[in-house]
């Protein structure tokens, strides 16, 4: 998967958790998920687990500490990838 | 008010199916193929078009708990048909609340729980198991959606709940502690929630083949209460607040009383204690500050169990009224079901639609009215086809598991005076 591919797919996961006052052309790769896309922690956990069933990996909670902003997802989501 | 009943979703629908007495009641395959003893059930004819008009594809996302679906239907639907809308400030509104019962919540969600949790899968949970699965997440709900900053809270006394609450939002308003309560309650539909109805053999078994025919409060042949679901909703405000805003007022509730039978005196855990429900009828109509000649129609708790009569017995005690002099009784559990915690909020809405209706909605399934029933009072107190009256009072009760009675007394809103 071209990560491209990934972020795409990443995207899609990311745009049902916005709240109303943010668009999902506000998501960038640099984005941090509760400070600049307003998500809430919970439906960072949501998050997590729709990325694990999308890419059908497995995050640990010390993946999920780090993965603060888009990018962070993107490169845990290469690790685990790599690891398979 | 708001309702989401096994026979009609919306206030136009469920007065219809009233008036016209279409039962609610059908089949329901997957209590067959689980070997229930009662496969016929209640439910709402809740569709996915209908829930994108109350939840946003996110709260839609992992929602399994259909007594918050029902509960957000009828809540909402209330709420604007009060003339109110969603508080869209960064200020809660202080005094307007919410009182949302329910008996027991979100247990599809419970059960998805339980299993990922067996299997050792805890972390899959997600963030909504919580809210879905606590008592209280249905007034929760509705506060966040509607923004609301006095109490809000969920009781729960069995298939009291919802005429409670109405009591509960009552003294809160008339203490002066809030203007506007948003109060109801709502029953989870399923299995899970029914099985252990049937386990106790109180659901009746022979009418598998014929739903519509299953609940037959007050009739000779009944044979144990249908399992009903869904949610009924009031919003509840001072007169003056009502009449300031221009809203449309339904009826107004002149006073109620709570007790409980204290499981004594032939009271048990499932069973009424007839002195307190006697005396629960004669406190809300001294709390009413009327008299028992005033009532002219009684909606009855009358879940077509063996207690039928038993119910007309109090009633006809407490009243002092029997044979002719009784009034007219009704039960809508013929068509609806018994909504369980649902029950008292899905009869308190529509008891009062027959004040706007100018008609006392007909008992389905009791042309063979019980014989002990008959030795009480006149078989014309009870409507087998919808009455044209103008009734000004109407009685509610409700009772409940754990020896636990509610009753509320209706007065018809007369603007000219």
């Amino acid at each position: 998967m071209e990560r491209e591919e990934k972020y795409q797919t990443l995207k899609n996961i990311v745009k049902v958790y916005l709240p109303e006052d943010v668009d999902v052309t506000d998501i960038k790769q640099n984005s941090h998920f509760m400070e600049n896309l307003n998500i809430n922690s919970a439906n960072l956990v949501d998050i997590v687990l729709d990325v694990e069933d999308a890419f059908d990996i497995r995050l640990e909670n010390e993946d999920m500490d780090q993965m603060q902003t888009v990018n962070d997802a993107l490169a845990i989501i290469d690790a685990k990838l790599s690891q398979k | 008010m708001g309702v989401c009943a096994p026979n009609g979703i919306g206030l136009t629908n469920f007065t219809q199916s009233l008036i016209q007495g279409t039962s609610g009641i059908t089949h329901r395959p997957q209590l067959e193929k689980l070997g229930f003893g009662c496969q016929v059930a209640g439910e709402p004819p809740v569709n996915q078009a209908m829930l994108a008009n109350y939840f946003t594809p996110l709260e839609l996302r992992g929602l399994n708990a259909t007594g918050i679906i029902y509960g957000v239907i009828a809540g909402m639907d209330a709420w604007a048909d009060a003339g109110l809308s969603k508080n869209t400030t960064t200020i809660p509104n202080w005094d307007q609340g919410i009182i949302f019962g329910t008996g027991i919540l979100g247990v599809d969600k419970f059960r998805e729980a339980i299993h990922l949790i067996d299997e050792g899968n805890v972390r899959r949970l997600g963030s909504t198991s919580v809210i879905q699965t606590m008592a209280s997440g249905i007034s929760a709900y509705l506060g966040g959606l509607l923004g609301c900053g006095n109490q809000v809270t969920t009781n729960s006394a069995a298939c009291t709940t919802g005429t409670e609450g109405v009591i509960m939002a009552y003294d809160r308003i008339s203490q002066g502690k809030a203007e506007q309560i948003l109060t109801g309650s709502c029953s989870d539909s399923g299995p899970y929630v029914w099985g252990g109805f049937d386990a106790m053999r109180i659901l009746p078994r022979t009418y598998n083949d014929n739903p519509t025919q299953a609940s037959r409060p007050m009739s000779a042949t009944a044979g144990g209460f249908i399992p009903g679901s869904g949610a009924g909703a009031l919003v509840m405000e001072s007169l003056e607040s009502a009449r300031k805003r221009g809203a449309r007022i339904y009826a107004e509730v002149l006073g109620g009383e709570l007790n409980s039978g204290g499981q004594l005196g032939g009271g048990s855990m499932t069973a009424p204690n007839s002195m307190a429900v006697q005396r629960c009828i004669r406190k809300a109509i001294s709390n009413a500050g009327i008299s028992a000649a005033d009532i002219e129609v009684v909606n009855g708790h009358l879940t077509a169990t063996s207690k039928d009569a038993l119910e007309i017995e109090n009633w006809s005690k407490a009243l002092g009224r029997s044979g002719k002099d009784f009034p007219y009784i009704n039960s809508f559990k013929g068509t609806v079901g018994h909504c369980l915690a649902a029950a008292g909020s899905i009869e308190c809405v529509a008891s009062i639609l027959q004040f706007q209706e100018n008609t006392i909605f007909k008992n389905i399934n009791c042309n063979d009215l019980h014989p002990d029933i008959e030795s009480i009072i006149s078989v014309q107190c009870v409507p087998r086809e919808p009455i044209s009256y103008n009734a000004s009072i109407i009685a509610k009760a409700s009772f409940g598991f754990g020896d636990v009675n509610a009753c509320v007394i209706f007065k018809s809103y007369k603007s000219d005076i």
